[in-house]
C-alpha cells in the first residue's frame, strides 16, 4: 500500500464504527461527533489525483483518488454523518449508529474510489450497513423490509459485479472513468448503479424500507445510497441520453405516488426518488451546467431531505411511533421548532427563492433550457411545481396543520433540535450565499440564480401550485391506503404463487393418500376376499363332496344314456 | 325557563373563546377569521406575483413561455393534472394499508 495521505477518510468512519459499541455514555457521544469531523478534515487533505493505492490480486487499486466532484460528495457525506450522529445521540441501540457510520464511511469510500473494484467493494459494504440500519427499526415489519431491501441490493450488486468482471475482461483496465453504455459490460454496470438510484422498475425498495427504520435511522438512509449512485452516474455515464428519460419518469413517479400516500415518511421517501430523478436527468444531459446542477443538487438535497426526515423523526420520537397523516395534525402548536424546521426543509426541497434548493436544482432546469430540450424542460418545470405540491405543502400541512388531532407532543431533546437548527441554517445560508457551494463544484461556473425574472418565475410556479393544493384539498384527503407498485410482484404475486403451488402440491399428495386408502386398499381387500384361506378361490373342499358330485355326474350320465 | 334560554344564546356571550378539540382556547392561527384573512392575503399575493412576472422582459426561447402569466397558469394546470392523474391511478392501485400483512 502506498499513500500520499495520512489515512483514507473512509477508514476513519468504518473503523470508528466498531469502536462505538465498546464505549458508552459521554465517550460514545463524543466519538459520534468527533469521527465525522476528523473524516471531514481528512477529506479536505485529499489533493487531486491518486493519493492511496493497494495491491489486490494482479490489480493496483486506487483507494483514494481526489477530484472536485469526489471531494464535494465526500464532504457532504461527512457533514451528513455529523448531523445524523448529533440527531441520533439518544438512540439507545448502538448497533444502528455503528451500522450508519460504516455505511457513511463506505459512501465516502465510493466517492473517493479511483477504480471500479474499489467502487464495488465499498458498494457492497454500503448495502450491508444500510440493511443493518433498516433492521435496527426493531419491529417485525422492519425485519421483513430489511430482508427485501437486502435482496434487491444484493441482486443489484451481482449485476454490478457481472458488469465489472466483463468490463475488466473487455478493456483490461480497472480505471473508473467515463465509460458510457456501449457494451454488455457497461450496460450491466449502468443497471447496477441505477438500481441504487431507485430507478424503475425496482423503485419500490426505497419507500418500502426507509420508513421502517427507526426515527434516527431513516435520516441516515436518506443520504447515502441514492446519492453515491448519482455520483457514479456522473463519473461513468454523464451524457447518456437514456438517463434523461429514466430521470423524468422517476420525477413524476415520485410526485404521483407521494400524492396518494398517507405515511409521512413514505411521502418523503417517494420524494427522494423524485429529487434523484432531477439529478439523473442532469447526468443524462451531461453538459458542464447539468453536471454542476446535479452535483450541487445532491449536496443541497442531502441537507434538506435529512432536515425533513429529522422533523418527521422528531414527530415519531415524541408521539411513540405515529407516522400516518390520518393520525397527525395540529402539531405546530406544541412543537413549533420541529414545525419550522419541517417548513424550511419543505421550502428548500421546493426550490423556493432564498433556500438551497433554488440555487442548485435550477441549474439542471437551465441546462435543459440551454440545450433546447423543450419537452424535458417543460417536464422539469411542471415537476418543480409538483415538488411543492407533494412534499413542499403536503408534508407540513398534514403533519403540523390540517385538522387538529388533539396531540400535543413537545419539541424533542436538545441534540435533535440542534441538528435541525444546524441544517435549517445551512438550507437558508446556502440559498442566500451560494458562492461557497459553487466554488466546490466540478466545473467553474458564473451561474446567477438571482435574476429578477428567475425569482418571479419560480414564485409564480410555486404559489400557484400551492393554490392548486388548497383548491383540490378535498381530493387530497388522506385515507388508510397504500398504493401498489412493482414490489407487488415479489411481495404478493410471488408469495401467492408459492402459496398456491404449495397448496396444489399438498392437494396432489392428499389425492395420492386417498388413492392409497381407497383404490389400492379396495383391490387388496377384494384379492384377500377371494384368495384368503377361506376365500372362495383358495379354500380346500373335503373329498366326500367331490365323490358326491362325481356320483351326481355319473347318475346324470346314466339317466341320459338310458332314456335319451 | 325563557330566561335560561335567553342566557344560552350565543349573541349574549360574544366574547366566549373558541375551543379546540382538547377544550383549550383555539390557537390564533387556526381560528376561522385568521384562515379567511390568509385566503384573502394569499389571493392578493398570487395576483401580485403574476403582475411581477409581467414587469420583466420575457426571454422566451420556447414560444409558449412568452404568454401572459405563463408560470402562473402552467404551474396551476400541471398540478391539477398531476392530482387528477394520481387519483385516476389510485382507483386501480390503492389498497388498504394492511394489504401486505393479511
Amino acid at each position: 500500500m502506498t499513500s500520499d495521505v495520512l489515512i483514507s477518510p473512509s477508514f476513519i468512519l468504518i473503523f470508528g464504527a466498531f469502536l462505538l459499541p465498546v464505549v458508552s455514555g459521554w465517550a460514545r457521544s463524543a466519538l459520534v461527533l468527533v469521527l465525522p469531523l476528523l473524516t471531514l478534515g481528512a477529506i479536505w487533505q485529499v489533493g487531486d489525483g491518486v493519493q492511496m493505492t493497494a495491491q489486490f490480486l494482479d490489480y493496483q487499486l486506487e483507494l483514494v483518488d481526489g477530484s472536485n466532484l469526489s471531494r464535494l460528495f465526500a464532504t457532504i457525506f461527512a457533514i451528513m454523518a455529523f448531523a445524523g450522529g448529533l440527531f441520533a445521540l439518544n438512540q439507545k441501540h448502538v448497533i444502528e449508529l455503528s451500522a450508519a457510520f460504516a455505511y457513511a464511511g463506505s459512501a465516502i469510500g465510493v466517492a473517493l474510489a479511483g477504480d471500479i473494484i474499489t467502487v464495488f467493494m465499498y458498494w457492497e459494504l454500503m448495502a450491508v450497513g444500510s440493511t443493518m440500519v433498516v433492521w435496527s427499526g426493531r419491529t417485525p415489519q422492519a425485519g421483513r423490509a430489511a430482508m427485501r431491501y437486502a435482496l434487491v441490493h444484493l441482486f443489484g450488486g451481482v449485476v454490478l459485479l457481472v458488469g465489472v468482471i466483463a468490463y475488466i475482461q473487455d478493456t483490461g483496465s480497472i480505471d473508473f472513468t467515463l465509460m458510457g453504455a456501449h457494451s454488455f459490460a457497461t450496460w450491466m454496470i449502468l443497471i447496477g448503479f441505477l438500481i441504487n438510484t431507485g430507478a424503475p422498475p425496482l423503485s419500490a425498495w426505497l419507500p418500502d424500507a426507509y420508513p421502517e427504520a427507526s426515527w434516527s435511522g431513516s435520516v441516515f438512509l436518506s443520504a447515502f445510497t441514492t446519492k453515491t449512485a448519482v455520483y457514479v452516474l456522473l463519473v461513468g455515464f454523464a451524457g447518456e441520453q437514456i438517463l434523461i428519460w429514466i430521470g423524468v419518469y422517476m420525477i413524476f413517479y415520485g410526485i404521483v405516488y407521494a400524492l396518494l400516500e398517507n405515511d409521512m415518511r413514505r411521502i418523503l421517501s417517494y420524494s427522494i426518488i423524485n429529487q434523484v430523478g432531477f439529478m439523473v436527468v442532469g447526468a443524462g444531459i451531461g453538459t458542464e451546467m447539468a453536471i454542476n446542477g446535479a452535483a450541487s443538487h445532491a449536496f443541497t438535497h442531502i441537507i434538506y431531505k435529512a432536515l425533513l426526515l429529522m422533523s418527521a423523526g422528531s414527530v415519531v420520537y415524541m408521539t411513540d411511533g405515529k407516522r400516518k397523516c390520518t393520525d397527525l395534525g395540529g402539531l405546530f402548536q406544541s412543537m413549533p421548532l420541529t414545525a419550522i424546521a419541517g417548513i424550511i426543509g419543505a421550502l428548500a426541497i421546493s426550490s423556493f427563492p432564498w433556500t438551497s434548493g433554488f440555487v442548485s436544482k435550477s441549474m439542471t432546469n437551465q441546462a435543459a433550457y440551454d440545450t433546447d430540450m423543450m419537452v424535458v424542460w417543460f417536464c422539469l418545470i411542471a415537476a418543480s411545481a409538483g415538488v411543492f405540491l407533494h412534499a413542499g405543502i403536503k408534508f407540513p400541512w398534514f403533519v403540523f396543520f390540517q385538522k387538529d388531532s388533539g396531540l400535543r407532543p413537545k419539541d424533542p431533546p436538545w441534540n435533535m433540535k440542534a441538528a435541525m437548527v444546524l441544517f435549517s441554517v445551512l438550507c437558508i445560508w446556502i440559498g442566500i450565499q451560494p458562492g461557497p457551494l459553487y466554488a466546490l463544484l466540478p466545473y467553474p461556473t458564473d451561474y446567477q440564480p438571482y435574476t429578477s425574472a428567475h425569482v418571479y418565475e419560480m414564485l409564480q410556479l410555486l404559489l400557484y401550485a400551492g393554490l392548486a393544493f388548497f383548491v383540490l384539498l378535498p381530493m387530497m384527503k388522506r385515507k388508510l391506503t397504500i398504493t401498489l407498485d412493482f414490489d407487488w410482484f415479489y411481495r404478493k404475486l410471488a408469495v401467492d404463487s408459492a402459496a398456491s403451488l404449495a397448496q396444489t402440491t399438498s392437494k396432489f399428495l392428499a389425492g395420492c393418500v386417498w388413492i392409497r386408502d381407497n383404490v389400492v386398499n379396495a383391490v387388496i381387500d377384494m384379492a384377500s376376499h377371494h384368495h384368503n384361506p377361506k376365500g372362495v378361490l383358495a379354500r380346500t373342499t373335503p373329498a366326500g363332496v367331490m365323490v358326491f358330485w362325481v356320483v351326481v355326474v355319473l347318475f346324470a350320465y346314466l339317466v341320459l344314456y338310458l332314456f335319451v | 325557563m325563557s330566561e335560561e334560554n335567553e342566557t344560552q344564546k350565543p349573541d349574549e356571550k360574544p366574547h366566549e373563546p373558541l375551543l379546540d378539540i382538547n377544550g383549550e382556547p383555539m390557537h390564533w392561527l387556526v381560528r376561522p377569521m385568521t384562515i379567511k384573512l390568509l385566503w384573502l392575503g394569499g389571493i392578493a399575493l398570487l395576483a401580485f406575483v403574476t403582475w411581477l412576472g409581467t414587469t420583466v422582459h420575457p426571454h422566451a426561447e420556447f414560444v409558449i413561455e412568452g404568454t401572459l402569466g405563463f408560470y402562473s397558469w402552467y404551474g396551476f394546470i400541471t398540478c391539477v393534472a398531476m392530482v387528477i392523474f394520481a387519483k385516476f391511478l389510485g382507483v386501480g392501485l390503492s389498497k388498504r394499508d394492511t394489504y401486505y400483512d393479511e
